[in-house]
């Protein structure tokens, strides 16, 4: 980008969160389902197996289930998230939010970020897979269902990252 | 003919995949717009500086909670045909503490690191990344852990059903319990802003 435009406000939390629930509301109404992440990532890796190591498969009932016919691209979860990386960076270009960066604490090195950044990942990668859903998937939609089992990883998921971001908050400084 | 349509059949997979793609434009939309693509804005809902995250999820379950159960009084929606996520008590209170310390190592959720790397964040990007391989090596694992997996299985279980309430009542408690978590998030926020100055000073 050569011309600087000063990026805009971000919008207000509410209003966002209306919005949020009104494409939540759409997906219930049009799709029978709610919204999701983790399942996009599920359905990758259970392609990747096959592809890799098909014989990893067997047996394994959980990446049986996330492996798509007709490929990732016609999985209803894989599709969506693209459609959030679209709608994300449309969102970011208008607002002139778009920039390369590392986004970490001020004493914090990049390597440092990174390395946090991917251990953290990991680490939900496994939450998610136990509980079934991540925070689109149980905290959201299954939230919005007033699914019980969405509602106690909503508490065991605050519990901890409270704790943890506790422990850690000079890195943010 | 009542919703949710059975897309699959009235407009073959072309048609839900389009419906997938156009809520994904949606949700991405919002997440951004409401900041939750950067990590140190979401930190800041541990931090008790911003509690953006808080205010957008509950409004938005909310708002999605309200629409859904209104819509399906009118007769609109058939809610026997809307998936509601199974239980499993100890799996999902394990795998959410598991993933909350996670995500505030990451400070970034999984959707939200796609958000993140979309808008030029090499850090959502490795969020996204590590969280590819915690869940491939995790379902791998997965075989070894049925028994913890399949533990506490309640099947589609609501809260109304266990605190035995009406769902119109469980309903008015949900967002009872959000308007009054508002209320305290606008206080603690001031309250924390007012500490950082004194600290300041």
């Amino acid at each position: 980008m050569s011309t600087r435009v000063s990026p805009s406000r971000y919008a207000d939390p509410y209003v966002a969160g209306v919005g949020l629930g009104l494409v939540l509301l759409a997906s219930f109404v049009l799709a029978g389902r709610g919204l999701g992440a983790s399942g996009a990532f599920a359905a990758a890796a259970a392609t990747s197996v096959r592809a890799v190591a098909p014989g990893a498969m067997r047996g394994n009932a959980y990446l049986m289930d996330h492996l798509s016919v007709g490929g990732p691209l016609h999985d209803w979860l894989v599709v969506e998230i693209l459609g959030v990386m679209v709608g994300a960076f449309v969102s970011a270009k208008i607002a002139g939010r778009l920039a390369l960066r590392v986004e970490r604490g001020a004493h914090t090195s990049i390597g440092q970020r990174l390395g946090v950044a991917a251990a953290g990942g990991a680490l939900m990668g496994g939450g998610a897979v136990l509980a079934r859903g991540c925070t689109s998937g149980q905290a959201l939609t299954g939230g919005a269902l007033l699914s019980v089992g969405a509602w106690l990883f909503i508490g065991g998921a605050f519990a901890t990252a409270y704790l943890v971001a506790l422990l850690t908050r000079r890195s943010w400084t | 003919m009542s919703a949710p349509l059975p897309l699959s059949l009235a407009t073959g997979s072309g048609g839900a995949l389009a419906v997938a793609f156009g809520v994904g434009l949606g949700f991405g939309w919002w997440l951004e717009r409401a900041g939750l693509g950067s990590a140190p804005k979401l930190m800041g809902q541990f931090h008790l500086t911003d509690l953006t995250v808080f205010k957008v999820m509950f409004s938005a379950i909310v708002t999605a909670m309200l629409g859904l159960f209104w819509l399906a009084r009118a007769g609109v929606v058939d809610l026997s045909r809307v998936y509601v996520p199974e239980t499993f008590v100890l799996p999902q209170i394990v795998g959410g503490a598991v993933f909350g310390g996670g995500m505030a190592l990451a400070g970034l959720c999984p959707g939200t690191s796609c958000v993140a790397a979309a808008t030029g964040r090499g850090d959502g990007l490795v969020v996204a990344g590590g969280f590819f391989a915690g869940v491939l090596a995790t379902a791998l694992a997965l075989p070894g852990m049925a028994r913890f997996y399949e533990s506490g299985a309640r099947g589609s279980l609501t809260l109304d059903a266990v605190l035995d309430l009406e769902t119109g009542s469980m309903v008015l408690v949900v967002v009872a319990a959000a308007l009054a978590g508002f209320v305290v998030a606008e206080h603690v926020e001031q309250w924390k802003a007012r500490r950082l100055a004194q600290v300041e000073r």
